[in-house]
């Protein structure tokens, strides 16, 4: 089975501050480290690997230093890596970044399965994996806590609903997004760092891929256009709700009809 | 010593120095203050008290100096050789309540604190204000005056040293009730016999601790662990002194067997990152620089590479420590579960000798037929070893038990090793601790209990003394 797992790298500490007058992130350190959702989809990745064969290519879109966790990724057990880089990619909103990735992925050939994160912990908005799936036209699930086993061209997974799992199946190839802790992640083997022969990356530059229209990539390609980026008020008091999500959907309705907001 | 049951007049009394919710007394005392954390000694006191201040403690002991009552004091009660059970029953002083951190003294870098403050409140307030409180011992609920009066150690003493290299200052009162101040803020002393050396690790024999000054270093910007996978625990252990002689100067070096993760795994409802070996070696260093840690790590890793280790795998994300650390933190708890009951030893040996001992204890199992899990500190020579009962009777439990421990307390011995690393003597150890120490050694130390306490009222029956 051809398996690629998208990964990205991420601000090494959780905490991120806003300045509020330009609304540039301040980061504390130039600490990063890998997009701690990404560890659950190698894992996964590199489990189906070991049960049907096959190999496990890891593709990142970033600057030069993403190559880290590339690297890292191999160190886990990947075959090899891919790097998008291109000073033309910067600036890309959830659109454009999965529209970069698919590039990427078309450029590289076809994968029978396409694992992500649930999503990251930088831009937290679970949306890349799935929006590259529908520019790829295949199946996806999101928030699969495991592979069951594959039957012939088809993948059966168990999603996780939060009150309740489903256990669905999917036709190959096609693109999960993998819940937190859905598993427990292999560690980075130095053995294979100091021992391994060349870790292979694979470069790509906005000249490889399929699509070289600048217009399509980065902040220019991006139809989300941010107006202001400001820290969330602090605010002291805080509402509760207990109940399943029926109930506390219910209860929410509520109180937006109430105070008009639907 | 002279045990005496509590009256009605001594109740009433201890009742006017204390508020009302904080004094219970016979059968109101919850069942919970009558053991430990392992259970194995069980006594209640006969009278509760959540001491208050310094003020009140030496209230209460000048009243029981006079009194001839027995006084045990007790921090959160997760000590593992019964050291803070009223086995004389008496007075019990629970500290829990004093938990203040009094002052943090930038310029001297030290934390000054009461008893009862947890150790996990003490290292994340110092943390959080960028410095480091080094002794690490697994059980972070403990109280830091439990951890002063057992000198306890933890998994960072290989480079940092344990409880008493720490402590600076201390303030006690004595069994007569009268309020001592020893050491303080001062780097240096040598002024006359270190006192407050003798009550860190005196297990509250000596007197009671109501004030610690500490010391504490900058905290370290960055740690990385190394995960060691080895065939067996013998090459895994036998690879240590190699690794120290390699001078990377490491902050913890564990050693696990896939038996005690498996427990872990059990106990916590979760997999650890790797239990395809038998053996595992756990290496943490931590420091400022980044390259100079990477190139520890490197160093480390072709060594135990070529000398027979299976990888290396790299912990480097707090993710990636959670996921290793909280099964590490949880062995005992995940021990404990996994049998009907359980008893402990705690020795230390030099470190070149760990294997020897722990392949000795490997021949017990196999001879006296029961389960001896363990882990420990290879970095520091302390073992926890956990003799486990599981179906065995009343009667075959406790023979197997004692042939065992002396057993292994002799070959701790021939090794040039103790008794105890950490955990203490306190009630359950006392007879192999009088053996190893000798007639004059003991003669000495009761010689040292006598002056502190004449009348022998502060936690009877422990360590050195032989009241039941």
């Amino acid at each position: 089975m051809r398996i690629l797992v998208c990964i990205k790298q991420v601000p090494g500490t959780a905490k991120v501050d806003v300045d509020e007058k330009t609304g540039v992130l301040k980061r504390d350190t130039a600490e990063t480290k890998m997009n701690p959702f990404d560890l659950f989809a190698i894992e996964e990745g590199l489990k189906i690997r070991e049960k049907y064969g096959g190999n496990v290519d890891v593709l990142t879109m970033g600057p030069s230093q993403a190559e880290a966790v590339l690297v890292e990724a191999v160190w886990m057990g990947a075959d090899r890596g891919i790097l998008l880089s291109d000073r033309n990619f910067a600036g890309a909103d959830v659109a454009a970044t999965s529209y970069t990735i698919v590039q990427g992925i078309r450029k590289m050939g076809d994968y029978d399965l396409i694992i992500c994160g649930k999503q990251t912990t930088d831009g937290d908005t679970a949306q890349t994996g799935p929006e590259a799936a529908e520019f790829l036209q295949i199946e996806h699930i999101s928030n699969v806590l495991e592979i069951e086993r594959k039957e012939g061209g088809r993948l059966v997974v168990l999603e996780n609903q939060d009150d309740c799992v489903r256990k669905l199946e999917i036709p190959l190839p096609c693109l999960i997004t993998v819940e937190k802790n859905a598993n427990t992640p292999r560690l980075p083997s130095l053995k294979r760092a100091l021992t391994e022969k060349q870790i292979e990356i694979i470069k790509l530059e906005l000249r490889d891929l399929p699509d070289t229209d600048t217009n399509h990539y980065g902040l220019t390609g991006s139809p989300t256009q941010v107006e202001r980026i400001f820290p969330p008020e602090k605010k002291e008091t805080k509402q509760m709700f207990e109940g399943n999500a029926g109930q506390i959907a219910a209860k929410f309705k509520e109180i937006l009809t109430e105070q008009k907001f639907v | 010593m002279m045990r005496k049951h509590m009256d009605a007049g001594h109740i009433e009394y201890l009742r006017s120095l204390v508020e009302p919710e904080r004094i219970q007394v016979g059968n109101e005392i919850s069942e919970d203050y009558s053991h430990d954390e392992l259970g194995g000694v069980k006594s209640s006191p006969e009278v509760l008290i959540q001491a208050a201040s310094e003020q009140e403690i030496s209230r209460i002991m000048k009243y029981a100096y006079v009194e001839k009552i027995p006084v045990v004091v007790r921090g959160a009660g997760t000590g593992l050789v019964g050291a803070s059970v009223a086995v004389c029953g008496g007075i019990m002083l629970e500290t829990t309540a004093m938990n203040r951190i009094l002052e943090l003294d930038e310029e001297n870098m030290t934390v000054t604190v009461e008893p009862g403050v947890l150790l996990m409140e003490l290292s994340q307030y110092v943390e959080e204000r960028g410095f480091f409180y080094p002794p690490d011992p697994g059980e972070k609920s403990a109280t830091i005056g439990g951890n002063i009066s057992t000198n306890a150690g933890g998994m960072r003493a290989v480079k940092y040293g344990v409880t008493r290299d720490f402590v600076r200052g201390l303030t006690v009162v004595l069994p007569n009730g009268e309020i001592e101040t020893m050491g303080g803020k001062i780097v240096k002393n040598s002024s006359g016999y270190d006192l407050k050396d003798l009550i860190i690790g005196s297990e509250g024999t000596l007197a009671v601790i109501t004030k610690a000054v500490l010391k504490l270093l900058p905290l370290p910007e960055k740690s990385v662990s190394l995960l060691i996978p080895y065939n067996s625990v013998g090459e895994a252990v036998h690879a240590v002194p190699e690794i120290l002689k390699l001078k990377g100067n490491p902050a913890a070096i564990e050693f696990m067997e896939k038996e005690v993760i498996s427990f872990a795994e059990d106990y916590l409802g979760k997999r650890f990152p790797d239990t395809a070996s038998p053996a595992y070696l756990l290496l943490t260093y931590d420091g400022n620089s980044k390259i100079q840690i990477e190139e520890e790590c490197r160093k480390t890793a072709g060594y135990c590479l070529e000398h027979g280790a299976r990888d290396v795998l790299l912990i480097d994300t707090d993710e990636r420590k959670e996921s290793v650390w909280s099964a590490r933190g949880a062995f005992l708890e995940a021990i404990k579960a996994s049998t009907t009951e359980m008893d402990e030893c705690d020795v230390v040996v030099p470190r070149d000798k760990v294997e020897e001992f722990i392949l000795h204890v490997h021949k017990l199992a196999h001879e006296f037929r029961i389960r001896i899990p363990g882990f420990g500190h290879a970095g520091d020579g302390n073992l926890h070893i956990y003799i486990c009962r599981d179906e065995l009777g009343e009667e075959e439990w406790n023979t197997k038990c004692s042939g065992i421990f002396k057993k292994m307390y002799k070959k701790a011995d021939e090794l040039g090793g103790a008794v105890s690393g950490e955990h203490g003597i306190g009630y359950a150890k006392k007879t192999y601790f009088k053996e190893q120490a000798g007639e004059n050694m003991i003669r000495l130390m009761r010689g040292i209990k006598r002056v502190f306490d004449p009348d022998g009222i502060l936690n009877p029956g422990k360590v050195i003394d032989d009241a039941q």
